[in-house]
């Protein structure tokens, strides 16, 4: 299975309408451990990347992706914008010039991109952040895949695993960020972070079954 | 001189802070600020902060000081896009905002370079007050 141009920017459309939806959500979330902006910020940024994406019509996949983190970088405000903004420029980065993305290609950016954000933000895995919810996204994605049950099982494999690492998030003191001052008295929220990072590996998984359908 | 950007997640800490900085410097070095959002909600903006280095770069180089949170990955991520004409003379300060600023910007106004700007900012973590 390969997903093509239109399907990225079809993708990058849905998860702006998925942010949107769920702004207050992610932003309650947050109202609890942090400063109560991140369904706001990103909200914000992803309503700019639609308002830009005419200009990314005629772009490689590689083009858009580093136009999404770049407009994400200059529009969130939060610590989201470079995270997630770092996060998609070195998705771009790895598929340069390509307008169609094949599963090894979808694995190399989604490592691209974890690897970017734990570089920006100095966090690993149990740090109750949105790496929760992305490393065992991606160690699923792979396993899956290296047993050849195809894109469209992984990724909505990859996408359960994300969101039962974000229900783990609940049972952990937060490391980072904001919440990182509560410490021990984060213990029983649910990380925001993580719970956007798995509404944007769901999007492509639902988008990706209706591909196939 | 070296030049001084203060980051800021609010643009009226930026704004006080340079006119603080500036009353004790005398106008003799360049203080850039940048404070929240395009839109003016408060966070940070990686355009604003690029431009304010630009525009406080002399050929001495720049400190960044920041407050918290994505202010410090912010400031990163302007680094990275001023790419190398930038790198080593462009550093963030690991220091309080408020009193880094100032022990920076005074320190800047007596022609020491970037390191000994940066040290003295750093060095305000420990200042005693009382």
């Amino acid at each position: 299975m390969i997903l093509t141009t239109n399907d990225v920017l079809n993708i990058i459309s849905n998860i702006s309408e998925v942010i949107e939806t769920n702004r207050q959500y992610l932003t309650d979330l947050d109202a609890a451990i942090g400063d109560a902006d991140h369904g706001i910020n990103l909200d914000r940024g992803f309503k700019a990347v639609k308002e830009k994406m005419p200009q990314f019509l005629d772009k490689d996949i590689g083009a858009i992706l580093k136009n999404v983190g770049m407009v994400l970088v200059s529009t969130v405000g939060g610590a989201s914008g470079p995270l997630y903004g770092t996060f998609f420029m070195r998705m771009g980065n790895v598929v340069s010039g390509k307008n169609t993305l094949d599963e090894n290609d979808i694995v190399a950016m989604f490592e691209a991109g974890l690897s970017g954000i734990k570089e920006r933000g100095k966090a690993q895995a149990g740090d109750k952040t949105m790496i929760d919810a992305m490393e065992p996204a991606l160690n699923e994605l792979k396993s899956t895949l290296s047993e050849g049950r195809g894109l469209k099982e992984a990724i909505e494999a990859a996408a359960n695993d994300a969101y039962n690492g974000v229900l783990m998030t609940k049972d952990i003191a937060a490391k980072k960020g904001r919440a990182s001052y509560l410490g021990e008295r984060s213990i029983g929220h649910q990380d925001p972070g993580a719970t956007s990072a798995y509404l944007m590996i769901k999007t492509v998984a639902d988008y990706v079954d209706k591909l196939q359908q | 001189m070296v030049g001084i950007v203060i980051v800021s997640h609010s643009k009226k800490v930026a704004d006080g802070l340079y006119e603080l900085a500036d009353q004790m410097t005398g106008g003799k070095i360049r203080i850039g600020r940048s404070g929240g959002t395009k839109d003016g909600r408060l966070g940070t903006n990686v355009d604003e902060i690029v431009e304010e280095i630009k525009k406080c770069e002399s050929g001495d180089g720049v400190l960044i000081l920041v407050d918290l949170g994505s202010s410090v990955m912010s400031a990163q991520m302007a680094l990275e896009f001023l790419g190398e004409d930038y790198e080593n003379k462009v550093k963030i300060a690991d220091a309080p905002l408020v009193e880094g600023t100032i022990a920076a910007s005074v320190e800047a106004s007596i022609g020491s370079d970037i390191l000994k700007v940066k040290a003295v900012a750093e060095a305000a973590k420990n200042l005693v007050k009382i």
